[in-house]
C-alpha cells in the first residue's frame, strides 16, 4: 500500500484504530521506502528495523540509549548513550517506535546540512539543493515520507528553516516547554527540542507528547501542554513586522508570503503593522551568544570518557569554539557577552511590545529558497545571514511555527508564525487554519 | 634595613555531607567505593546531561554563612568556570563567581584579631586522579559532590592564626552538621595566598603567590613559613615577584612553581544557562538563622562566663557539640548530687571520659564515688586513729614494741570506726605518727 | 576587530583545540570578518539595560535532597576508548588518560 507512508500522524493513528492495516505494515512500508530512497537523500545515519509502534524519525543530536548518536560529527562516531533523552522516553510511552537517527549539521552548527560529517542531505524536492539545517535529515525525512513524523531541535532557526525549505511543517515550542534532557547541547540558552510533521495538527499532538517538566531539566516548566482546540481565527490580529520584508528577502519569496497573508486577512484575521526595531542587532548578538555557550558545551569531549580527539571537529564547530572563547575571554566578556545579553533584552521586549498590539506575528522564515549544495560553504557570515528571520524567536524564547505557504521556481516556503512566550495554542491555531484553507500540504516531492 | 610583614588570604573547600550530589541524585557518599559507581549523565558528563540543584546543599550553604556573620545574597547565580582537566567531566565547573550567595562576613579569633571574610559560595567537586606509571586513572565517584568555598581577605599575618582559623571553621563545620570536615579524607581542604609588604606600607601587594595542592595542614603551615621566608629573601635581592601557583615538596621542604603568571587560567566565567537565578528569601533566610545549634565560640564564651570555667577548659568543653551536651547534661545532673561544676568540668577535662561509651550520670557517680567514698581528712583520720589506739591499746604496745605488724589491727580498727570508707594510706601514716614515741 | 595569528594560538590553546599553521592563518581571517559585522552591536544604546541570561521564566529550582541510583560501571566505562597498546592491566573501573602531573 504506497499510500500508507503518505498518511499523516493524525491520519495513520486513525487508521490503526479502524484497522485499515496493521502496525507492522506500516513500518515495513515506511522501511521500504527508506531502502529505495535514502541511498540518494542520506536522510538517515542509523536505520532500525522496526516492527510495531508508529515509525518516528531522530535528529542525531538527540541521545538514544543503545542506538549510536553521533550528532552528525566524527567526534561521536560509534558514541552509544547508556540513556534516553526524556522526549524519547515520552515518545516511547506513546507507542512510537524509533525508525532511525537522521543525519544534521555536526553539532546542529549550520543551516544547510552541508557541516554533517557523514556528507549533506539533499532536498527531496531538488536533489542538487539543500534542505536547510540543522535538522536536514528529520525535515528531509519527513517530507520524503520516510517516517510518519520527525523530531528536531531549533537554536536559531534549525526546525524552522528546513521544514520551510522542504515544505512541511516544524515547530520550534517556547523555550522551556520541553525538557533539554539528553539533548546534545549546543547553546543551552536558545536550544529547544521540537516535531517536524506533515501536519500541524500532527505538530500539536506530538507537543502534546513531549512537554512538560521531568525533574532533569531546570528550566523546563512543570505543566504538560495541550492543545484545546483548533477553530477560527477570525479577529485574531496579525503582526506584520516591518523590518522583515526589506532588502535581502528574495522577492519571489516576498510575493508568496504576501499571499499568504491575503489569505489569513480573508480567514477574518486582523492585519497590524508593527516594529520590531532591534531586529538588525539579533544576529550580532546571537552570533556571540550561541558561540560562546558553543565554547562551554564543547569542552566535555576530551576523548577520555567517549569521543575521538578534540582535532575530529569539523570546521564550522572550530570556529564557533574559537569565537565563543575569545568572546568571553578576559578584556573580552563585558564588550562581547555582556554586551549582546543587554541586546537580547532589547529584542526580548520588542516582541513584548508588539504583542500587547497584536496576538501573533508573521512573515518569511527563509530570505531565499533552498539554494545549491556547496553554494555557500566557504562563506560562513553569509551562511549565518540567512538565519535572520529565525534566530529572534530563540532570544526571546518565544514560540515559532513553520507552515508550508507555497512555492517559488518549484521549491517550497515556509510561513513563519511566532506567538508570546507559553502561547504555542494560538500559533498553531493560526497555522491550522492557514493549512487547512489552503492545499499546499497536499504536494509532495517526485523521488 | 626594611622589615617584611606577610599579607596572607585563606581560601577553605569543604565538602558537604548531603545524601546526594550537588546538581544530580547520585549518592554523595563516595570514600572508599568501587571506582565509577557512583555517577549519572550529569556528573560523569555526558552528552546532553543537564544540572539541577540539590536545595539541602544551598541551605547548607547559607548556614556556614549565617554563622560567619555573611549578608545572603537575595540574588545568586550559578556560573560556569571554564578549564581543561582529565577529572573535570564537563570540562568547566559550575561554581559561582559574580553572584555569590554569602558575601561580607567576619570571624574573631581566640587572639581577639578579626578576620573578614569575603565570601561563601556554592560549586561542584571533580573526580579524583590517580596516577600509576605513566598513566593517570580517572574516578568520577566524586565529581559533582557539594562544596561550599569560603574565601577570606588577606587579613592573616602568621601561622598561629591560620592555625586557629582553621581549627574554628572546622569545628564550625561539624557543629553545623554539615561535613566531617576532616583533612585527611578531604572533606576540608586549604590553599593559601601569600605575599609580603614592607612593613607599615598600607595596600595590598601587587603580586601573590597560590599555595595549592597541599593535602594536609602541617604541610600547608611549613609551605606557609617558607614562602614568607622565600619572597622576603627574593625582594632583598632585588627580585620582582609575580603572580605563580605554587605546590610544596615535603621532601626537599620547599615550595615549587605550578603555574606562572603566563600559564594562569582564564577561566571565562558566564552564568550558567542550565540553571534559573536564585532568589533567596528573607523566610528562608530567618529560618535557618533560627535553626542554627548555638556556635562553638559563642558557647566556649557562655561557659567561661556562665560557669566560671577557665578560657582554655571553657574551649575544650565546647570543642564538639557533642562534647558539649554531655557537659551541660552532667551539670543538670550533677546538681541534683551536690557535685560542683569544677569538679565536673575538671573530671571531663583531665580525664578524658569516652563519651560515645558512658553516659553523663556515670561521671556524676563516678566523681560522687571519689568524693564520698573516701574520708582523707586529716583531722577525722586522727580522731578516729586515736579512738581505735584507745580500743586496742594491746596493739598499740605490741607496736611500740617493735612489732611492726601489729599496726594492720590498728588500722583494721580505724576502717571499722569510719566503716570502710577511711583512705588506708593516710590512717597509716597517722597512726605511724601517733606511736612514735 | 583584527584577530592576529598570534591571539587565534593563544585561543586556540584557550579552548583546546590543537590548530596547524594554515587554520590558524584561515581561522584569524574568518573570525576577524565575523567579529567585524558583530561590531555593529556597539551602535546600540545598552545603558541601564539589565542582560538576558535565561529566557525560560523560571527561578529557585531545585530538588529534594534524595539519592537515586546511578549507573553500573560497565555503562560508564562503555564508550571509553578500547585499551590502546602498552596499557597495563588490572585498570579495571578507571578511566586512564596519558599521564598528567604536577610539574
Amino acid at each position: 500500500m504506497s499510500d500508507i507512508t503518505s498518511l499523516t500522524l493524525t491520519q495513520t493513528l486513525k487508521a490503526l484504530e479502524d484497522k485499515e492495516f496493521s502496525e507492522q505494515d506500516l513500518n515495513r512500508a515506511y522501511l521500504e521506502r527508506i531502502k529505495s530512497f535514502n541511498p540518494k537523500l542520506n536522510a538517515f545515519l542509523e536505520v532500525i528495523e522496526t516492527k510495531l509502534g508508529i515509525p518516528a524519525a531522530i535528529k542525531d543530536v538527540i541521545s538514544t540509549k543503545g542506538i549510536p548518536t553521533t550528532a552528525g560529527s566524527k567526534v561521536l562516531e560509534g558514541y552509544i548513550p547508556p540513556y534516553n533523552a526524556t522526549v524519547i522516553n515520552r515518545l516511547l510511552e506513546n507507542s512510537v517506535s524509533i525508525i532511525g537517527k537522521t543525519n544534521c549539521d555536526e553539532f546542529a552548527m549550520g543551516g544547510s546540512g552541508e557541516n554533517s560529517a557523514y556528507g549533506p542531505t539533499k532536498n527531496p524536492w531538488d536533489i542538487t539543493k539543500v534542505p536547510g539545517g540543522s535538522s536536514s535529515g528529520s525535515a528531509t525525512a519527513v517530507a520524503a515520507d520516510l517516517c510518519v513524523f520527525a523530531l528536531g531541535s531549533d537554536t536559531g532557526g534549525s526546525i524552522r528553516q528546513p521544514a520551510s525549505l522542504t515544505g512541511i511543517v516544524g515547530l520550534k515550542p517556547s523555550y522551556g516547554r520541553v525538557s533539554r534532557y539528553g539533548l546534545i547541547a549546543m547553546a543551552s540558552s536558545l536550544d529547544q527540542i521540537g516535531p517536524l510533521t506533515k501536519s500541524v495538527e500532527d505538530a500539536a499532538l506530538v507537543l502534546e507528547w513531549i512537554s512538560g517538566s521531568d525533574g532533569m531539566d531546570s528550566n523546563c516548566r512543570a505543566e504538560k501542554w495541550e492543545m484545546r482546540g483548533m477553530g477560527e481565527i477570525r479577529g485574531i490580529k496579525v503582526g506584520i513586522p516591518k523590518e522583515y520584508f526589506g532588502k535581502g528577502l528574495d522577492p519571489k519569496v516576498k510575493k508568496v508570503i504576501e499571499d499568504a497573508i491575503k489569505k489569513l486577512e480573508e480567514l477574518g484575521a486582523e492585519i497590524v503593522e508593527v516594529s520590531l526595531p532591534h531586529s538588525p542587532y539579533a544576529l550580532p548578538a546571537y552570533y556571540i551568544i550561541n558561540p560562546s555557550e558553543i565554547s562551554a558545551n564543547m569542552a566535555r569531549f576530551d576523548g577520555i570518557r567517549y569521543g575521538s580527539a578534540r582535532q575530529n571537529f569539523g570546521q564550522e564547530v572550530k570556529r564557533r569554539i574559537m569565537l565563543g572563547t575569545f568572546a568571553l575571554s578576559t578584556g573580552y566578556y563585558d564588550e562581547y557577552y555582556a554586551k549582546a545579553a543587554k541586546v537580547r533584552t532589547l529584542v526580548k521586549q520588542d516582541f513584548e511590545k508588539a504583542y500587547e498590539k497584536v496576538d501573533v506575528i508573521v512573515g518569511p522564515v527563509s530570505p531565499t529558497t533552498a539554494w545549491n549544495l556547496g553554494e555557500k560553504v566557504d562563506d560562513p557570515l553569509k551562511m549565518y545571514l540567512a538565519d535572520i528571520y529565525t534566530i529572534s524567536a530563540n532570544l526571546a524564547g518565544i514560540p515559532g511555527l513553520s507552515v508550508p505557504c507555497g512555492f517559488s521556481e518549484g521549491l517550497p516556503v515556509g510561513l513563519q508564525i511566532l506567538g508570546k512566550h507559553f502561547d504555542e495554542e494560538t500559533v498553531l491555531r493560526v497555522g491550522y487554519a492557514y493549512e487547512q484553507a489552503t492545499n499546499w500540504r497536499k504536494e509532495k516531492p517526485k523521488l | 634595613m626594611t622589615k617584611y610583614e606577610p599579607v596572607i588570604g585563606l581560601e577553605v573547600h569543604v565538602e558537604l555531607n548531603t545524601k546526594s550530589k550537588m546538581f544530580c541524585r547520585c549518592s554523595a557518599d563516595y570514600f572508599g567505593k568501587e571506582p565509577n559507581t557512583h555517577t549519572c549523565p550529569t556528573c560523569l558528563g555526558l552528552p546532553g546531561a543537564l544540572p539541577y540543584i540539590n536545595e539541602q546543599a544551598i541551605d547548607d550553604c547559607i548556614k556556614i554563612g549565617l554563622a560567619l556573620n555573611c549578608t545572603i545574597s537575595p540574588k545568586s547565580l550559578f556560573e560556569r568556570k571554564n578549564y581543561f582537566y582529565p577529572d573535570l567531566p564537563k570540562g568547566y565547573q559550575i561554581s559561582q563567581y559574580r553572584w555569590p550567595l554569602c558575601v561580607g562576613g567576619k570571624i574573631t579569633l581566640d587572639s581577639g584579631e578579626v578576620i573578614r571574610i569575603n565570601r561563601a559560595h556554592q560549586e561542584e567537586d571533580t573526580g579524583k586522579l590517580t596516577h600509576k606509571g605513566r598513566d593517570t586513572l580517572i574516578d568520577f565517584n566524586r565529581s559533582g559532590v557539594p562544596l561550599v568555598e569560603v574565601v577570606t581577605e588577606p587579613d592573616f599575618t602568621n601561622v598561629e592564626q591560620i592555625r586557629d582559623y582553621a581549627k574554628k571553621l572546622q569545628q564550625l563545620f561539624r557543629y553545623l552538621g554539615v561535613s566531617n570536615a576532616d583533612m585527611e579524607r578531604g572533606d576540608m581542604r586549604l590553599e593559601a595566598n601569600v605575599s609580603v609588604r614592607p612593613e607599615n606600607v598600607e595596600g595590598l601587594p601587587n603580586y601573590r603567590v597560590e599555595l595549592k595542592n597541599i593535602n594536609s595542614f602541617r604541610f600547608m603551615v611549613a609551605a606557609v613559613e617558607y614562602e614568607i621566608k622565600r619572597q622576603i629573601a627574593a625582594i632583598e635581592k632585588g627580585e620582582k615577584l609575580s603572580q605563580e601557583t605554587r605546590g610544596w615538596n615535603e621532601e626537599e621542604k620547599c615550595s615549587y612553581l605550578q603555574r606562572s603568571k603566563e600559564e594562569a587560567h582564564d577561566y571565562r566565567y558566564f552564568p550558567e544557562p542550565d540553571l534559573p537565578e536564585l532568589r533567596i528569601e528573607e523566610s528562608r533566610v530567618k529560618s535557618l538563622e533560627s535553626n542554627l545549634p548555638e556556635l562553638p565560640w559563642d558557647k566556649s564564651k557562655r561557659f567561661e562566663e556562665e560557669f566560671k570555667i577557665k578560657r582554655v577548659g571553657a574551649q575544650i568543653l565546647a570543642d564538639t557539640k557533642e562534647l558539649a551536651e554531655f557537659f551541660e547534661r552532667a551539670l543538670e545532673y550533677g546538681k541534683k548530687h551536690q557535685v560542683s561544676t569544677q569538679e565536673i568540668a575538671n573530671f571531663i577535662i583531665n580525664r578524658k571520659p569516652d563519651i560515645n561509651s558512658v553516659l553523663p550520670t556515670q561521671i556524676i557517680e563516678d566523681i560522687k564515688g571519689k568524693k564520698v567514698g573516701v574520708i582523707d581528712n586529716d583531722e577525722v583520720l586522727e580522731k578516729l586513729a586515736n579512738q581505735a589506739i584507745e580500743d586496742n591499746q594491746k596493739s598499740a604496745d605490741d607496736y611500740k614494741a617493735g612489732k611492726e605488724n601489729a599496726i594492720q589491727a590498728l588500722i583494721g580498727g580505724v576502717m571499722r570506726l569510719s566503716k570502710g570508707k577511711a583512705d588506708a594510706v593516710s590512717v597509716k601514716k597517722i597512726l605511724e605518727r601517733l606511736l612514735k614515741i | 576587530m583584527k584577530l592576529t595569528k598570534d591571539q587565534v594560538r593563544h585561543v586556540a590553546k584557550l579552548a583546546n583545540l590543537p590548530l596547524t599553521s594554515e587554520e590558524e592563518e584561515k581561522y584569524s581571517e574568518q573570525l576577524s570578518k565575523i567579529l567585524e559585522y558583530i561590531e555593529q552591536l556597539n551602535k546600540v544604546d545598552t545603558t541601564g539595560v539589565e542582560p538576558t541570561f535565561n529566557v525560560s521564566g523560571q527561578e529557585n529550582v531545585m530538588r529534594k535532597d534524595e539519592a537515586e541510583s546511578s549507573l553500573s560501571q560497565e555503562e560508564v566505562l562503555q564508550n571509553a576508548p578500547k585499551k590502546e597498546k602498552g596499557l597495563p592491566a588490572g585498570q579495571a573501573g578507571f578511566f586512564v588518560t596519558k599521564g598528567v602531573f604536577d610539574k
